[in-house]
């Protein structure tokens, strides 16, 4: 790891940890009437991004090993996806192929840097597939909505989510491989840092809400003072990216902060309509992979493309 | 011991299983489980659940017809140490419920799935009276609830091959049959006491 690499990793470790204290802090003063649950939720979410960092450390070392993870992260998002969605007996094959073919081929393709093929695997072949599969089963009770349900989970969860760790196998200007692995922790954390300056601004000058039935905590203070704030931080850490400019940096992570907003408040309505509060039980009480990920998840296929443009990639 | 850990694992991933204990807690005293039954997996999954030192003690109940049939099957019941009953011969002094109760002794305990065949899974069919009949003869005995969820989407009747979604395993309080306790009375009740475990959060 050279000098650029350790700098990025004390800057994640000291932004984790202030946030860390600070929710830890401000835990500890009722008197301040802050939405508490919504502060809870934030407590955990610091706590989940520790270990996820932990496990990112190794992009720096195997882009195949992160790949791994990715798909691993995807396989148990989408379980918990299909799981909260209702779905027929009819659709038990389409899910088979769902879940054991189309997710980790779309990883393997990824892996093996076969851009030309995951870019359109899932999008055109799944895409068709599911549909057919369905059709197939011989129940046509509310098929369209049969086979979204499928289509979305597919895509939010894992073509979606797959892009992250593709960020590693770009070629940015023969780059060495730490400056990727850098890349890919400069995307997660403007993600994390967009999912707390929205949060704070939130809770600090938040006067409308943007959709109170789908999420209370969501506001429009939030999201223009949460994505300015991204973009100041991202710029602040331009000199760990390959960016050339200052201002694509910035850009770059105001992009992050409204795809990540755009995630959040998708899945938000996802869950809203199964009447849920989190989408798993994966840890007693700590919500699901899919609650962590769904900014992500939302931000890595434009991220990935606006990069690839930016570096005139073909 | 290898298999057991394999199959146990195998299973665990592709359940996704989340155990829930509520108002009822691990233990090695004589206990019979009943739970709802949705799928192949489910005797796999319960017994997997349960902590190694009481899984050592606990015999689940499954079809002789079923898994009596071919070597991987016969393999597997051995594995789980399940006490095969057979359905379709009844006879007057051989009677599933004497089987199981000289077979288990005075240590170990059982799975049984009182609706006596697996079920689509949307509700829990009505119980046979095998639960019953167990109870009666040894009162002494806990019958522990026992509600799998979402298997039916894991692995349903007529297919074979499971889709790894997310399923929850919950344990209720024990129960025993009252005093003066009709069949049907109990029967319903310990129906609902099944049922009740699918609601609770």
């Amino acid at each position: 790891m050279t000098a650029r690499d350790w700098l990025l990793a004390a800057v994640v470790v000291a932004l984790l940890g202030t946030a860390t204290a600070v929710g830890q802090i401000v835990q500890r003063q009722p008197h301040l009437s802050l939405n508490t649950a919504a502060l809870t939720t934030f407590n955990r979410r610091i706590r989940v991004w520790w270990i996820f960092y932990a496990l990112l450390l190794v992009a720096f070392f195997s882009p195949t090993l992160t790949v791994a993870i990715f798909g691993l992260m995807s396989f148990e998002a989408l379980r918990e996806f299909i799981t909260l969605t209702p779905t027929r007996r009819a659709d038990h094959r389409a899910l088979f192929w769902t879940l054991i073919f189309f997710t980790p081929m779309q990883y393997i393709f990824v892996a093996y840097n076969y851009y030309a093929l995951y870019s359109i695997f899932i999008p055109v072949y799944a895409f068709l597939f599911i549909p057919a599969r369905v059709a197939m089963a011989g129940d046509y009770k509310r098929f369209l909505e049969r086979v979204a349900k499928i289509q979305s989970g597919l895509l939010i969860c894992v073509y979606c989510l797959s892009f992250a760790p593709a960020l590693l196998y770009l070629d940015i200007n023969n780059a060495l491989p730490g400056a990727k692995a850098r890349l890919l922790f400069f995307f997660v954390t403007m993600a994390l840092l967009s999912e707390a300056f929205q949060f704070i601004w939130s809770q600090l000058y938040g006067r409308h809400v943007i959709a109170p039935t789908i999420n209370a905590t969501r506001t429009w203070e939030g999201l223009v003072g949460g994505s300015a704030s991204t973009a100041l931080a991202g710029m602040a850490l331009w000199w760990a990216t390959p960016f050339e400019q200052l201002w694509q940096a910035a850009f770059m992570a105001m992009v992050v902060a409204i795809m990540g907003f755009a995630g959040a408040m998708t899945m938000s309505a996802i869950k809203r309509d199964r009447g849920v509060q989190d989408y798993g039980t994966l840890v007693e009480g700590h919500g699901g992979v899919l609650d962590r990920i769904d900014a992500i998840c939302f931000a890595a296929p434009v991220f990935y493309h606006i990069t690839r443009q930016i570096f005139g990639i073909k | 011991m290898f298999t057991e850990l394999l199959l146990t694992t195998l299973a665990r991933f592709l359940s996704g299983a989340s155990v829930r204990w509520i108002d009822c807690q691990p233990d090695t005293c004589q206990r019979v489980y009943f739970a709802n039954h949705t799928s192949h997996l489910d005797m796999i999954l319960i017994w997997s659940a349960l902590p190694h030192d009481v899984r050592k003690l606990t015999r689940p109940v499954a079809a002789k017809d079923y898994w009596d049939r071919g070597p991987i099957r016969r393999y597997m019941a051995k594995t789980y140490n399940a006490l095969l009953v057979d359905r379709k011969e009844i006879k007057v002094h051989q009677s599933p419920v004497d089987v199981m109760l000289r077979e288990i002794g005075s240590t170990d305990s059982l799975i049984i799935f009182p609706e006596g065949g697996r079920t689509a899974g949307e509700t829990v069919g009505e119980f046979k009276s095998g639960l019953y009949y167990l109870s009666k003869k040894r009162p002494d005995l806990e019958l522990v609830p026992v509600h799998i969820d979402n298997m039916n989407r894991v692995l349903p009747r007529g297919e074979f091959l499971p889709v790894p979604l997310l399923s929850c395993i919950t344990f209720g309080p024990p129960m025993w049959l009252e005093a003066g306790e009709t069949k049907n009375d109990f029967l319903t009740r310990a129906r609902d006491a099944v049922r009740r475990l699918k609601e609770v959060d």
